[in-house]
């Protein structure tokens, strides 16, 4: 055999062990997932495992999990904007800038059951705020039909890693925001509210659609913080699978697959949305 | 500053710190009177026996699956970027799945499939736990180290060493791994933070690790829980700020690390 074909499959040989990890350990879970949610439960294959997610709790668990995403993706996602760009621009301190982004690379990792305690230790029942609030304040949370261990509660979580992910994601295109924009406009008589809904916005925007649909995906996959904080009374997707997973309360296993694959078309769906609004946004950043 | 400005950092700041602030005070407190001041919070948690067992656990998954994934990925992206440019993008790509695939849904995947193996692979942590923490590892290990790679001259540095007559294993180790220390920390550091804050895919495939004990702390007594969140937000820190600490004068930007969630 002439060696120049020889070199090729021996050089491939290297990264085998790579490939063959990633089938063993990613692609035949995740394809076992999608595969499992096609099929019925004496063996065959079936839509009415998908077809099923029409019904309650499913369709409920979608709802307030595309809803829990949605309100912290855009709330996160104006107040992160918001807070960059009072650390990033012009007149304020530049340390203030560096502490911010390092203290966002650090708090966008936080998460899980640490954040949810240490948020039961701040406003659950008989946490430090929420005392502080009764008996200093004469305000009692709880008393006004507010609590912790509800959508809400979960929603006010989540912001707290979903705010420093898009001040992490953000910075940079606010960085690409020529100061001389602001100058100009300025000189021209707009006013902050003019420059920001004719010139800042829309420069912006990509960018921001882009992080937000970030922010939804990060949200609607969490399962440990809305666990840790409910113990699973907020039914969420990632809940209700990780419920029925282990709870063996269904005599049809296959629909904790087929939420799973819902799962997958709700990221799908965003991961399509995100690639031309990402490519529209690189135009700017030069 | 101007006004706006400082209104929005000030609540930024409110927001952040309230809670960590309260945590730190709620840990000073102690059954039965729940009033302040105690160290009992932290007496509870240097005493006991569970802690020190699922911390070692989780520290010793944090090892092993930086291991792995050094093994496997310092010869893939040595290679690739020496021999094989063409099957970087398709490494890249492949790397980033794990980022799109939710725990949860790994899980019920991985344990459908593994169900039925030997017990040492099935019911250990070391067997598909630390494997499944491998995958979860591939993003920030593979991007780390693909940096690294590129910062130096993998082509001249091999033929270097084996024009003096080096074999491979002693280029790989003895030329290019000191090379790309830096790199491989800081995918390290990352896959140790990931480890140690990992709770959906531990929890499903009941391993007790260091978060399902501060899961079974949370839910049984309040004012030791609050000790053991600060103590696992210091590692997170530490992690973090070991990455920055590491990575300064490179392209050290700080990094999403979704295991914990």
């Amino acid at each position: 055999m002439k060696s120049g074909r020889r070199r090729l499959p021996l050089a491939w040989i290297v990264t085998v062990p790579f490939f063959a990890y990633a089938v063993a350990f990613l692609f035949l879970p995740a394809g076992e997932v999608l595969a499992g949610a096609f099929k019925g439960v004496h063996g065959g294959w079936t839509l009415s495992n998908v077809t099923g997610l029409r019904h309650q709790p499913y369709l409920n668990a979608f709802k307030t999990s595309i809803e829990v995403s949605l309100v912290t993706a855009l709330i996160g996602g104006i107040a992160g904007l918001g807070l960059a760009y009072a650390a990033i621009r012009e007149g304020t301190p530049r340390a203030i800038r560096s502490a911010l982004t390092t203290f966002s690379g650090v708090a966008a990792n936080f998460g899980g059951i640490p954040l949810a305690f240490a948020f039961i230790a701040t406003l659950g029942s008989i946490g430090i705020a929420t005392q502080f609030m009764k008996n200093q304040l004469h305000i009692d949370i709880y008393a006004q039909n507010f609590t912790l261990f509800s959508k809400t509660g979960v929603e006010i979580v989540y912001l707290y890693f979903q705010i420093p992910l898009m001040i992490l994601v953000i910075a940079p295109a606010i960085d690409g925001l020529k100061r001389e924009w602001r100058e100009a406009a300025s000189n021209l008589g707009a006013s902050a509210f003019q420059f920001w809904r004719h010139v800042g916005i829309p420069v912006l925007m990509p960018s921001i659609l882009g992080a937000v649909i970030l922010l939804f995906g990060n949200s609607f996959a969490a399962y440990a913080t809305a666990y840790g904080l409910t113990s699973g009374a907020v039914s969420l997707v990632p809940i209700l699978i990780g419920y029925y997973y282990t709870g063996n309360v269904l005599d049809n296993p296959h629909l904790a697959q087929a939420m799973a694959f819902g799962m997958f078309v709700v990221l799908a769906l965003m991961m399509i949305a995100y690639i031309p609004l990402q490519r529209r946004a690189a135009r700017w950043a030069k | 500053m101007t006004l706006s400005a400082a209104v929005w950092l000030f609540l930024g700041i409110a927001y952040f710190l309230i809670p960590l602030v309260a945590t730190f005070l709620f840990s000073l407190r102690a059954e039965p009177s729940g009033k302040c001041c105690h160290l009992k919070s932290y007496g509870f948690v240097v005493h006991n026996g569970d802690f020190w067992h699922t911390l070692r656990i989780s520290f010793m998954l944090a090892i092993e699956t930086i291991v792995i994934s050094l093994a496997i990925f310092v010869p893939t992206v040595y290679w690739v970027h020496l021999k094989l440019p063409r099957l970087r993008p398709v490494i890249a790509f492949l790397a980033l799945i794990p980022f799109v695939v939710p725990p949860i849904v790994l899980v019920i995947g991985l344990l459908n499939v593994y169900r039925g193996t030997p017990a040492w692979f099935y019911a250990k942590p070391w067997g598909i736990l630390a494997a499944v923490y491998v995958i979860l590892a591939f993003p920030y290990m593979f991007f780390a180290l693909d940096a690294g790679f590129r910062s130096i001259d993998v082509h001249t540095l091999t033929e270097a060493s084996q024009s003096l007559g080096a074999s491979w294993p002693t280029t790989l180790f003895k030329v290019i791994l000191p090379n790309i220390r830096v790199a491989a920390l800081a995918g390290s550091f990352l896959a140790l933070a990931i480890v140690m804050g990992e709770f959906t895919i531990a929890n499903l495939s009941q391993f007790h690790t260091f978060p399902i004990f501060l899961q079974y702390v949370n839910e049984t007594q309040a004012y030791p829980a609050a000790a053991l969140t600060l103590l696992s937000f210091g590692i997170t820190w530490a992690a973090m700020l070991s990455l920055l600490f590491v990575g300064r004068g490179r392209t050290s930007r700080p990094t999403l690390i979704a295991g914990g969630r």
